[in-house]
């Protein structure tokens, strides 16, 4: 028998001291009642894209964790801004659960608050799982959950980067490198443009509205960065936002196929998929599609990479959805376990993994074993990790955003067109500047 | 059956007692509540509704301040707007004639009969029968400039390939030929129906006379068919007036503003921007044009009726 020395002593002692607290967490865990709401129900109105198919895919385990029921119903994006907010304003919204797309409707939600706080149900422990874990997500993420005053009244659920896609079978063949700046961009985009063959050096968003996205891109490199000053004032017109329309103007016009004027992303797609475009600038959740053999040319040929340095900054857009619960709802109990559970670390992983989008917690992204099993190449994973260092909201935190997008967006068609960009910018300022300070003024 | 209270049981004291026709009313009377209230609640109610808000600055998710005739005095300053009415009317006009044309001509060739006509009518109307929303999502594909069919086409009979809905000089001249392709089988088979129902007399006569056939179309069947096909312009024109799924889906009102109707700016400022005060004012003024040409085409009708 050894004998006891002072070390195994002091050791001992320090694991009887240690009980309690394992004891405690051991005990929260099992003490956590997920069958409080049992029978209940809660009713779910999501925005329908991947991550809302995986949700309510998998919504069964959560049914059979808290014992209640969801009603998930999906809606095509635009249809489903107009439908929560008519919903919320008429006082008697038909769910409990909803889910927002920030860089829309965040202050739109946030000044009408129409959803609840949600940092009182994190910190109420009878309410929220020990294993919840706040501190997983993404210190961006939570910040553009967060409204001015403080209030989170969004758990963020996904955040979505601008990436660069390339065809790396055509920038082989002309020995093109991946390019670092906006500037090698259009030099490596004019170079790989070659119409008689139907092959275009770049495709990019030309769809009024849509279009805005691609051009803050450029903006975001500038010196200036934002299209609205910290005061609210529009800096549209400005040196820097001309040049960010220049440089839209001349790869949409130099190197982007013929009518992409009308283009939103899913003819940029399109264009990608069929392997006629070497660039494709937009948000990170078209590697699925791009990466399906069954309906894409370039499966296998993909490359991934942060969007180019600007001038002055080097950012990516960044946008993002949040899940929020009803002011007006009546199940706010078993409303924020859904919440909880819809954005989990298992859930997060998943949409990851299946390439749905950037998940808002970090720990998916350290997930090492998933990530190599995942059928996405690892310069995909790094790209994510790289961009969420480098992103900026590619949209003003105001409330008329889709009238801006929709000015802006008539100014950037009408470069494609040939307008001059500093008389189009001109013109779409002194034409939004008055509906933004009327917004303002209504705050 | 006369339903007049002196053809009632003792329908001769009721017409002579004013007292006991107001007993009458007073008894059925309440049977009009339903319909009355059902009118007032789906018809006028909206429309006062509408109207109320036409005259408050509205926004969802804001307070609502009254501004009296601010919005319709913006809205007549507004270049946006005023150049959705033209659009509109440049659209009507395109999507209105040339299924017209197109429509009577056709109803003309199936009036006769040759083989296989039966089949022939059937495969005619059946653009007729597809849900806009899905027309459109078919033609959106086919327009793509670079993999759409029509573009393939075109290159296959030596034609350059053409922007379609993706070119602000081209995009409503495009989709008033899906306007046309989906709605000219509704003007043919109403003036076929028109034509189904004239006598045989007149042509009888005319041809005894001698007249051509171009004559007897001239003077026999275009006079006779006018009130059909003056009905079949009253539809197509309402109709054309109120398209929206099919350019939705298509352009948006895109490229930029190009194709944006009175319909596409009206909903954009109620759904998209929330702007629901300068939504209702745009009503106000759409409901107004659409009476007034309907007025007008009405009036025409009797016209043609009474010559």
């Amino acid at each position: 028998m050894s004998e006891i020395t002072r070390r195994t002593a002091l050791r001992a002692a320090a694991g009887i001291l240690a009980v309690p607290a394992l004891v405690e967490r051991v005990g929260a865990q099992q003490a956590f009642d997920w069958k409080r709401f049992k029978g209940e129900k809660v009713e779910a109105s999501l925005t329908a894209n991947p991550r809302s198919s995986l949700l309510i895919k998998h919504q069964q385990e959560f049914e059979d964790l808290t014992g209640i029921r969801v009603g998930a119903e999906q809606i095509p994006e635009q249809q489903h801004r107009q439908k929560f907010a008519i919903e919320f304003a008429s006082g008697r919204p038909s769910f409990d659960v909803v889910g927002i797309s920030l860089h829309v409707n965040k202050r739109q939600v946030g000044r009408a608050k129409w959803c609840v706080d949600i940092k009182p149900l994190i910190q109420d422990a009878s309410l929220t799982a020990p294993d919840f874990d706040f501190a997983d997500f993404g210190k961006g993420a939570v910040a553009y959950s967060t409204q001015a005053d403080g209030r989170m009244d969004t758990l963020p659920e996904f955040t979505d980067y601008f990436i660069l896609y390339y065809n790396k079978d055509l920038l082989a063949a002309k020995n093109v490198a991946v390019p670092k700046t906006f500037e090698e961009l259009y030099t490596a985009a004019k170079a790989l443009t070659d119409p008689s063959k139907q092959q275009y050096g770049f495709v990019g968003r030309g769809l009024r509205n849509a279009n805005v996205v691609l051009w803050t891109s450029f903006l975001l490199g500038t010196q200036q960065r934002d299209t609205v000053s910290p005061d609210m004032k529009l800096l549209t017109d400005t040196p820097d936002a001309i040049w960010a329309g220049q440089m839209y103007q001349k790869l949409m016009r130099d190197c982007a196929p013929p009518g992409s004027i009308g283009f939103n992303w899913n003819e940029c797609q399109t264009t990608f998929m069929q392997g006629r475009a070497a660039f494709w600038i937009d948000g990170v959740g078209f590697a699925a599609p791009l990466e399906d053999k069954t309906r894409s040319r370039v499966a296998g040929k993909v490359g991934y990479a942060v969007v180019p340095a600007g001038p002055a900054h080097h950012h990516c857009c960044l946008f993002g959805t949040g899940l929020g619960i009803s002011e007006q709802s009546r199940n706010r109990g078993p409303a924020w376990y859904y919440v909880q559970w819809a954005v989990n670390k298992t859930n997060q992983l998943r949409f990851l993994t299946s390439g749905a989008g950037a998940p808002a917690r970090s720990s998916p992204f350290r997930n090492e074993e998933a990530i190599k099993a995942s059928s996405f190449p690892r310069e995909f994973f790094d790209t994510l990790v790289e961009s969420a260092n480098i992103a900026r909201p590619g949209l003003p935190e105001i409330v008329p955003v889709t009238e801006f997008r929709d000015t802006i967006g008539t100014a950037l068609t009408n470069m494609v067109g040939g307008a001059d960009p500093a008389a189009e910018l001109k013109r779409a300022t002194e034409a939004f500047r008055p509906v933004l300070e009327q917004s303002e003024r209504g705050t | 059956m006369d339903n007049s209270a002196a053809a009632l049981p003792g329908g001769t004291a009721v017409a002579a007692g004013g007292g006991r026709r107001r007993n009458y009313a007073r008894r059925y009377g309440w049977f009009i509540v339903p319909a009355g209230a059902v009118v007032l609640a789906v018809i006028l109610f909206p429309w006062a509704f509408t109207l109320f808000m036409s005259a408050h600055d509205w926004k969802i998710g804001g307070g609502r301040v009254y501004v009296g005739f601010e919005n319709y005095r913006k809205l007549f300053t507004d270049e946006r707007f005023l150049w959705s009415v033209v659009r509109t009317l440049y659209y009507t006009v395109l999507a209105v004639i040339l299924p017209m044309i197109f429509g009577t001509v056709a109803a003309l060739v199936f009036h006769r009969r040759f083989p296989l006509r039966g089949l022939a009518r059937t495969v005619f109307i059946l653009p007729m029968m597809a849900t806009p929303v899905a027309v459109a999502l078919v033609w959106t594909m086919m327009f793509h400039p670079q993999l759409g069919v029509l573009n393939w086409l075109l290159t296959q009979v030596g034609l350059p390939p053409s922007m379609w809905v993706y070119d602000a000089r081209t995009v409503i001249p495009t989709l008033v030929i899906v306007e046309v392709w989906h709605w000219t089988p509704l003007v043919m088979l109403i003036v076929l129906g028109g034509l189904a129902s004239l006598p045989v007399d007149p042509y009888e006569a005319a041809k005894i006379d001698g007249a051509s056939a171009w004559q007897a179309f001239r003077h026999i069947t275009l006079p006779l068919l006018m009130p059909f096909i003056v009905v079949a312009l009253i539809i197509r024109t309402i109709d054309a007036l109120k398209a929206f799924d099919t350019i939705y889906v298509i352009t948006q009102g895109g490229p930029g503003t190009s194709s944006e109707t009175i319909n596409i700016f009206l909903y954009l400022q109620g759904f998209a921007y929330y702007n629901m005060g300068y939504a209702s004012a745009v009503v106000v003024v759409f409901f107004a044009l659409i009476v007034s040409l309907a007025a007008l085409l009405l009036w025409t009708r009797n016209r043609v009726k009474d010559a």
